[in-house]
């Protein structure tokens, strides 16, 4: 068995683990605490799979500032989760319904790391992995930038293809991304912000 | 917590090390592993570490409420602002080229890392509005404390 596989079978495991004992806890302080390190160990995952960028986010938002603002509701309501019926039958069946659906979606799914799957042969991603960036220099210690032909996406961009992708291939879409985050901050303010005035 | 002095002392010395890197990780987005929005939550963390363990009023002192209510629309503003000058200056919108006509490449270097600057702001500052907002006592509770 390959080092990657074992490892992410014992990340996996622990990642199950976790998000059972989150389910289970009574006390939601300890159920925050185990969603955080759920997170952390996802985190892990997105590292073992040379992802460093989705593992950043996720141990950065999910992890850190999620598990903040948690706390921050539970200060408001309580650590202690009231008594409910043991099985909600309607809803542990549309959740088994839905993790079926996904694991059959995942038999179609190409291969961890496979070059011909349609994601990584796109000339899109091609042409982003192998760009000529043109931040170190060649064999004479040429520095230059080299004219770059007119309908060229791909050759001039950053060393960190990711960012390329998001701002720059898809920077319409990001722009709209930070807008959404933008009305989120302003929904927050409009409509949880107590004024001085407010009754 | 501010009663706590290892926290006090520990976190007045960890802060700055925390806003250095969420700086280093925007301003390195287009390099290594990271970006606007990762940088923008490290950045907020600190804020929000320091709200958690100074207090709420002292956390305003250093980041009045209508400053980060503005730095979330400037992010926006800077993001958008660099689409909209590639579109004034004769390309499509968003269109880095126009940024340093000469060098293609170095214009889109630059002009992700005008973007990322925008998306740092608008992320951190709505990470921190988010803390302020919620953890904010209700009416009741704060005539009895």
């Amino acid at each position: 068995m390959p080092d990657f596989l074992l490892i992410n079978l014992i990340l996996l495991l622990m990642v199950t683990l976790t998000g059972i004992a989150a389910v289970r806890a009574r006390n939601l302080l300890g159920a925050t605490m185990l969603m955080s390190i759920y997170s952390f160990l996802m985190a892990l995952v997105w590292t073992n799979m040379d992802s460093i960028d989705v593992a950043f986010t996720e141990a950065a938002v999910g992890a850190g500032v999620s598990t903040v603002l948690l706390i921050g509701a539970l200060v408001h309501v309580g650590s202690e989760e009231k008594p409910t019926k043991s099985i909600h039958w309607p809803a542990m069946i549309a959740t088994v319904a839905t993790a079926a659906a996904l694991l059959y979606g995942t038999v179609d799914m190409p291969r961890f790391g496979d070059a011909h799957s349609p994601a990584n042969a796109n000339p899109v991603s091609v042409g982003y992995i192998q760009q000529d960036v043109d931040k170190v220099p060649d064999a004479s210690g040429h520095h230059a930038q080299r004219p770059r032909p007119h309908g060229d996406y791909f050759h001039g961009h950053v060393p960190n293809f990711v960012t390329a992708v998001i701002v720059s291939y898809r920077a319409y879409d990001t722009m709209y991304e930070t807008t959404v985050i933008f009305l989120a901050g302003m929904s927050m303010i409009l409509f949880l912000r107590r004024r001085k005035d407010a009754p | 917590m501010k009663d706590q002095m290892i926290l006090r002392v520990g976190m007045k010395m960890m802060i700055p090390f925390i806003l250095v890197y969420g700086l280093y990780v925007i301003f390195h987005g287009d390099l290594s592993p990271g970006g606007g929005f990762q940088g923008g939550v490290v950045i907020a963390a600190a804020f929000i570490l320091y709200a958690m363990i100074y207090g709420r009023d002292e956390m305003h002192k250093v980041l009045p409420r209508g400053l980060s209510d503005a730095l979330v629309a400037i992010g926006v503003l800077i993001f958008a602002g660099t689409g909209t000058y590639g579109l004034l200056a004769g390309y499509r919108f968003l269109d880095y080229t126009p940024l340093k006509p000469s060098e293609p490449g170095g214009a889109e270097a630059w002009g992700m890392s005008l973007v990322e600057y925008g998306v740092g702001f608008t992320v951190s500052m709505v990470m921190v509005t988010a803390y302020n907002e919620i953890t904010e006592p209700a009416p009741d509770e704060r005539k009895t404390s």
